[in-house]
């Protein structure tokens, strides 16, 4: 018994419940619009695992998705709530895809310049929302809001221009090959290279036909880097002390103003990143004219929620969020059943993931009622 | 004893427990219909929890509650205020940026109509109840903008005004001063003379002596005993509710102050609406001293302390520590000129809840040597840091270094401040309210170590807003009024009613200026 209530206690068993949530909820709907649930868990499941190309594509996906979740993640734990996110991936697009264009160093020069361009794009985008949080109190969400709005249109102004838009097209020129960070890309397109994957049919699957790329590399750091920021440094202290309780902090001398710049700034960049990784590691590498935002950001918020708000529980709900996203988009053409059906799912989970503050107050509720029962 | 009918409250065997430990252990409690009760205990003794059973905040795993005789099941709060259970918190549950008006009609609006507020009819009503028990408050301040004192009186009329017949005082005079103490003892009297029954959590001996007529004492979550206040005396309670006899006067030598350390030199301060609320403020500490400043809530003692320890600015004057001007620097500056501050909200400017009890005692420090190597934080110096001060100030319960600090209670958590103000080693230690809510056994030991760190010859600024304090702390007494000391004394050369008139505005020789 013990153990159960313990075990219900804890964070990620919260999770699994809400995950579970999800699915009962959805089948419960795929049966009353008349899909068989099983048969769509089932294409759902093999549209991620059936194939290695299809794990990677996941993957691939959930890169951006992750680091997005780790910059809202990262806000939340210092009191801020990063909505702007989605205004600072946008940001770190087009940095990289400017830069990409622009110049044309050899790789190992070529691809930080690129990636670094979007970090700091969004680095400062965010900043922008701290700096008039610190001095003029002004709430994160509304500046967020607003710079998401002048991020998209600065995204659309950049495709037309003349020196970045590509003829006959609805985007810019593909940034040059030399910032490509996809894992083997010479030589998996050089005549060994093919030969060699021509031989070992699962790697091909993997490396050739998808955009395999060193983005999840980064995630993972990030993730962890910012965990070990958070929990394990001075600067972090700092920005945690500022997020529970600024006045205390300013109390203690602590410089509240700085670390709210700071703080925005850091999320600013993660966000950033994903950016420009998405720009360097997949196709279509460049930028297009936007009719809606990509909800890269946005989808970073769930993430951040379902991980509830730890960065390396980034990575999986990152997962499970592009795994989701990926593995459903089969569902319409293989049983006709509305792909809208995932983000009822994903939704769904978001809603039961809030909720999970339930379950830890449940598990008092059966220690109670067991002690009830002993008498 | 029998359930009765002439019984406001009675309470059978309340048991309550969280997690394993347990806060109240079959507690019985009998509480006659027009009487003044005190419930006495120490703090974490369960008296608190007790009336949040009573007031369906908590529920009891075990026990009965009957109302004026009859069994009734509390469930939340709602039920309580229905069955005329009112509750003035510790800490205050009002709306800062609502007015007065507003946060009493909260929850029991008066509508005409379609859902429309009436808030003439509001205002009528709230003054009707502010005469008759002789409340004053101004109606449409905003609460943000007035005292501690005055919320506390907000938090009253909200409960009357709900139409409460049994109301719950939580340690109500932390916070007043001796004028207006006795001014809440004779509303509490003239509402008792109305029916109403009072029960009132405290552990100030002297407010039951003169104001309760009953007193159930209670220690570590169990009852101990019921008495007739008037046949007790004060020691009898102190030792009731410790559990062994305690001193209650400050035992401590003569001060052997040395030169100026600290000076304050025609300071002026503006409050948050811009009016000077410090004004011309002159003040000199010397080394070896604990300078009281006695005063009402209100009269400029926020802006001082604030002015100081720099979160607002200076209009005018100087402050100065060791000859070095501080005023309208930054709070770091002035903590690096060793001014150390045991602020009175502790749980807003003075711990961060959500960081553990090493974390917090840090605060200050998280930048140095050891607790910092090259931006990573020393995890075990940190630890080890918490460890010897948890040690040293009895921090309770043991071992609570990895422990939230909101887990801890009021008394303990002002030991985490205290400890950790005090090992800063401070040549100025400014005490603001140090014992706001803490019990007889804390108290004594807070005084004990403010008079320790006077005799090692560091400099001490107490304020309080309860002049007994002030008085057997001191040694040297200022009396502040309006924004400016009006007269400073040596300990022990006057007498309580002289200072309590000068706080209210009035002249030491009686009359008024």
């Amino acid at each position: 018994m013990e153990k159960i209530v313990n075990l219900l206690k804890k964070q990620i068993t919260s999770t699994i419940i809400a995950i579970l949530c999800g699915f009962i909820v959805v089948a419960i709907l795929l049966t009353l619009t008349g899909y068989s649930p099983f048969e769509a868990f089932g294409i759902l499941f093999n549209g991620i695992f059936s194939k290695p190309k299809y794990i990677s594509q996941v993957i691939i996906k959930a890169t951006p998705i992750i680091l997005t979740g780790i910059s809202v993640a990262f806000a939340f734990k210092v009191g801020l709530f990063n909505i702007g996110a989605e205004g600072q991936y946008i940001m770190g697009t087009i940095a990289a895809t400017v830069a990409g264009i622009l110049f044309d160093f050899p790789p190992v020069l070529q691809i930080p310049v690129v990636v670094l361009s979007g970090v700091c794009a969004g680095g400062i985008y965010g900043a922008i929302v701290g700096f008039l949080k610190a001095k003029y109190g002004i709430h994160e969400v509304i500046t967020s809001i607003m710079l998401n709005w002048i991020a998209f249109y600065l995204g659309n102004f950049v495709v037309n221009t003349q020196r970045f838009h590509q003829p006959d097209s609805t985007g810019t020129y593909i940034i040059n090959e030399s910032g490509f960070t996809m894992f083997l890309y010479g030589w998996k397109r050089s005549e060994e290279g093919k030969a060699f994957l021509m031989e070992h049919p699962v790697l091909l699957d993997v490396i050739l036909k998808t955009d395999v790329n060193f983005g999840i590399v980064f995630a993972i750091i990030v993730a962890v880097a910012v965990a070990i920021l958070l929990k394990k440094t001075t600067k972090g202290y700092e920005l945690r002390s500022v997020g529970f309780n600024k006045d205390a902090a300013e109390f203690a001398g602590i410089d509240v103003k700085k670390n709210i710049l700071h703080a925005m700034l850091i999320a600013g960049a993660v966000a950033g990143l994903a950016g420009a990784l998405t720009i360097t590691g997949m196709s279509p590498h460049k930028i297009s004219t936007m009719g809606t935002f990509e909800n890269y950001g946005f989808n970073g918020m769930s993430v951040a929620l379902i991980a509830g708000s730890s960065p390396i529980g980034c990575i999986f709900a990152g997962l499970l969020f592009a795994g989701l996203l990926y593995g459903g988009g089969s569902l319409q053409s293989a049983i006709g059943a509305p792909s809208e059906i995932i983000n009822i799912m994903i939704g769904t989970i978001v809603f039961f993931v809030a909720l999970t503050k339930i379950v830890p107050v449940l598990a008092d509720k059966l220690v109670k009622r067991g002690e009830k029962h002993a008498r | 004893m029998d359930i009765k009918k002439d019984y406001a409250v009675q309470m059978r065997a309340i048991t309550k427990k969280f997690g394993s430990f347990t806060a109240l252990d079959q507690v019985d409690i009998d509480i006659k219909k027009g009487s003044i009760h005190a419930i006495l205990g120490e703090n974490g003794a369960g008296k608190s929890t007790l009336m949040n059973v009573l007031y369906g905040l908590y529920q009891a795993e075990e026990g009965e509650i009957y109302l004026e005789g009859e069994k009734v099941n509390i469930k939340n709060p709602n039920i309580a205020i229905s069955h005329g259970i009112g509750m003035v918190h510790q800490h205050f549950m009002l709306v800062d940026n609502f007015t007065v008006t507003q946060n009493i009609i909260l929850g029991n609006e008066v509508v005409s109509g379609a859902g429309v507020l009436n808030m003439t009819k509001a205002h009528e009503q709230i003054k009707d109840i502010v005469k008759k028990y002789g409340l004053e408050v101004d109606p449409d301040a905003k609460i943000e903008d007035i005292s501690v004192g005055m919320q506390q009186r907000v938090e009253i009329l909200k409960a009357l005004y709900r139409g409460a017949e049994v109301l719950i005082l939580d340690e109500p005079t932390a916070v007043l001063t001796p004028q207006e103490i006795s001014e809440l003892i004779k509303i509490m009297h003239n509402l008792a003379k109305d029916g109403k029954t009072i029960i009132i959590i405290t552990h100030k001996l002297k407010e039951i002596k003169e104001s309760a007529d009953v007193c159930t004492i209670i220690r570590r979550g169990k009852y101990i005993d019921t008495v007739t206040v008037s046949e007790v005396s004060e020691e009898d309670l102190a030792e009731m509710m410790v559990g062994h006899a305690v001193k209650l006067v400050v035992d401590k030598t003569e001060a052997d102050p040395k030169e100026v350390i600290f000076e304050i030199k025609d300071l002026v301060v503006q409050n948050e609406r811009k009016l000077d609320a410090v004004k011309n403020l002159n003040l000199k500490i010397r080394k070896g001293e604990i300078v009281g400043i006695a005063g009402i809530d209100g009269n400029g003692q926020k802006e001082l302390i604030e002015a100081i320890t720099c979160l607002t600015k200076s209009k005018s004057g100087t402050i100065k520590i060791n000859g070095k001007e501080i005023q309208n620097t930054t709070p770091r500056n002035v903590i690096n000129h060793k001014v150390a501050t045991i602020h009175e909200d502790r749980q807003k400017r003075g711990l961060v809840l959500n960081f553990t009890v090493a974390e917090n005692m840090i605060i200050e420090n998280y930048g140095k040597e050891p607790y910092s190597k090259k931006g990573f934080l020393n995890k075990k110096a940190m630890y080890e840091n918490a460890k010897g001060l948890i040690k040293d100030y009895d921090i309770r319960p043991d071992n609570c270094e990895g422990l939230l600090v909101r887990g801890l209670s009021g008394g303990n958590q002002q030991k985490v401040i205290i400890a950790r103000e005090v090992t800063n080693e401070p040549d100025l230690l400014i005490a603001v309210q140090p014992t706001r809510g803490l019990d007889v056994g804390a108290i004594e030991y807070v005084h004990k170590t403010l008079i320790r760190e006077r005799d090692k010859g560091k400099a001490i600024l107490l304020v309080s807003f309860e002049l007994d304090e002030v008085m057997n702390v001191s040694d040297t007494v200022a009396v502040i009024y309006d924004g400016t000391i009006v007269e400073t004394f040596k300990q022990g050369t006057v007498d309580e009613n002289t200072i309590g008139l000068l706080m209210a505005g009035g002249a030491a020789d009686g009359k008024n200026s």
